[in-house]
């Protein structure tokens, strides 16, 4: 499987936001997107989510299944809120996401019981969402991306609130993905110790023409 | 999608969930005509019914405003739309829902506000019966208002005054119904049949529009 953006660029009202932003993710390749506040970071996810329309420019998935009409029914997208039910319990929201999005082709989801093991919290699925802590919370809305498969992860700023042990957590989580063929593009300022690494520096409106991309 | 409409459900009788909150509006506005109107037994059986559809749709508009809100602020919406199951069946989902925790108790609740307006028993049952068939046409125009609105903060009233022009038909053929079951010359079909026929158009147009009115309102 294969992701490509060619010239992408997205305005917010009248504004451009960014520019002519190209890439290439190959599968178990990681996208790590950095930059100051401001310059365009969840702007770009949230058009590669699919839940922007790019002012101009494509996004393109090779090699995946052929039903597929846009590579978002592929994504997870973990934004700056966590999708959770406050009323309802942790397990009540994981398992409602399970079932509501169920697998895409080629993998299979955690269950409950891995997926709040995998972040660490085993003990505390019973209790109502809004009655853990931000880093909790933050927490299980990482295992909702496992307890439904999808090759592509889309995370925006994925490790803020968590302490330094969530932060390991979640880069093993991540590993884990890319091992096992995914694609993950990541706004985030934590290292992630990656092999396979790219990063796209963006550096906002003012120098639009001075956006680029390397191999780390 | 069941886990979507149960989750729903759920929600809806959790704390802060308000699906009693329309039932409770509901008895409140029709348990005090009474008192207003007076002890005149005979105009009271007479504006009962119209009474009670008033109630009711005023009840089903209220809590409409959070139908899609709620999960736009916490971003599970954002997650609905990236999905590969269309949009459409989302909303439709998430209407019957909203009209079984919201809705349904307002028909079942009808019978009991029904007596105190001294309505005859065909009377509630015909009310009941036009409510039943009704009400789902309120909550799938609403979901449409509900749409267009979802990224306003304190949309609710907008929601009420965009959606009550479109449901003024609803409540013109519900109560006709009824009146032709007490009044013996008017026929009592044609308005039903109308009345299910925009449910069964509005349960078409409502979530397509709905869904077009979420994806352009995605920011």
């Amino acid at each position: 499987m294969r992701l490509m953006a060619e010239g992408l660029s997205a305005k917010r009202g009248e504004d451009l936001i960014f520019n002519d932003i190209s890439f290439v993710l190959d599968a178990s390749e990681a996208l790590v997107v950095t930059g100051p506040n401001g310059s365009g970071k969840s702007t770009l996810l949230r058009v590669l989510a699919g839940l922007l329309r790019p002012e101009s420019g494509h996004l393109k998935l090779e090699n995946g299944p052929p039903e597929i009409a846009h590579p978002s029914e592929l994504s997870h997208y973990l934004g700056h809120r966590n999708a959770m039910k406050r009323e309802l319990t942790v397990a009540e929201n994981l398992s409602f996401w399970r079932d509501f999005m169920g697998d895409s082709p080629g993998g299979r989801g955690a269950t409950l019981a891995e997926a709040v093991e995998a972040v660490g919290l085993p003990d505390i699925a019973h209790l109502p969402f809004g009655y853990l802590s931000a880093g909790q919370q933050r927490r299980m809305a990482m295992a909702k991306l496992i307890v439904a498969y999808r090759p592509i992860w889309i995370l925006d700023e994925p490790t803020a609130a968590l302490d330094a042990g969530a932060d390991r957590l979640f880069a093993d989580l991540v590993k884990a993905h890319l091992g096992k063929g995914g694609i993950v593009v990541a706004a985030t300022h934590q290292p992630l110790g990656l092999d396979r690494m790219k990063e796209l520096h963006m550096t906002g409106f003012e120098h639009l023409a001075g956006d680029h991309w390397h191999d780390a | 999608m069941m886990a979507l409409f149960f989750r729903d459900l759920k929600l809806s009788i959790r704390a802060g969930g308000g699906a009693m909150i329309g039932v409770l509006f509901f008895m409140t506005v029709v348990a005090v005509i009474p008192f207003g109107v007076g002890p005149d037994l005979n105009l009271l059986s007479r504006i009962g019914p119209a009474i009670l559809w008033i109630g009711a749709l005023l009840a089903s508009l209220l809590g409409l405003d959070r139908l899609f809100q709620a999960e736009r602020d916490d971003g599970s919406l954002d997650l609905m739309l990236m999905q590969e199951t269309p949009l459409l069946f989302t909303v439709f989902v998430k209407c019957a829902a909203h009209w079984a925790a919201t809705g349904l108790p307002l028909v079942i609740a009808s019978p009991l506000l029904g007596l105190f307006m001294n309505m005859s028993e065909i009377a509630i049952g015909a009310t009941m019966l036009t409510l039943l068939i009704g009400t789902p046409a309120i909550t799938f125009i609403g979901a449409v208002g509900a749409a267009v609105a979802v990224s306003l903060p304190r949309g609710g009233l907008l929601v009420s005054i965009l959606v009550l022009p479109l449901a003024i038909p609803v409540l013109i053929f519900g109560v006709s119904a009824v009146y032709a079951v007490i009044e013996d010359p008017a026929p009592f079909l044609p308005p039903l049949m109308i009345l299910a026929a925009i449910t069964l158009f509005f349960a078409v147009i409502g979530p397509v529009a709905a869904a077009a009115a979420l994806r352009h309102a995605s920011d």
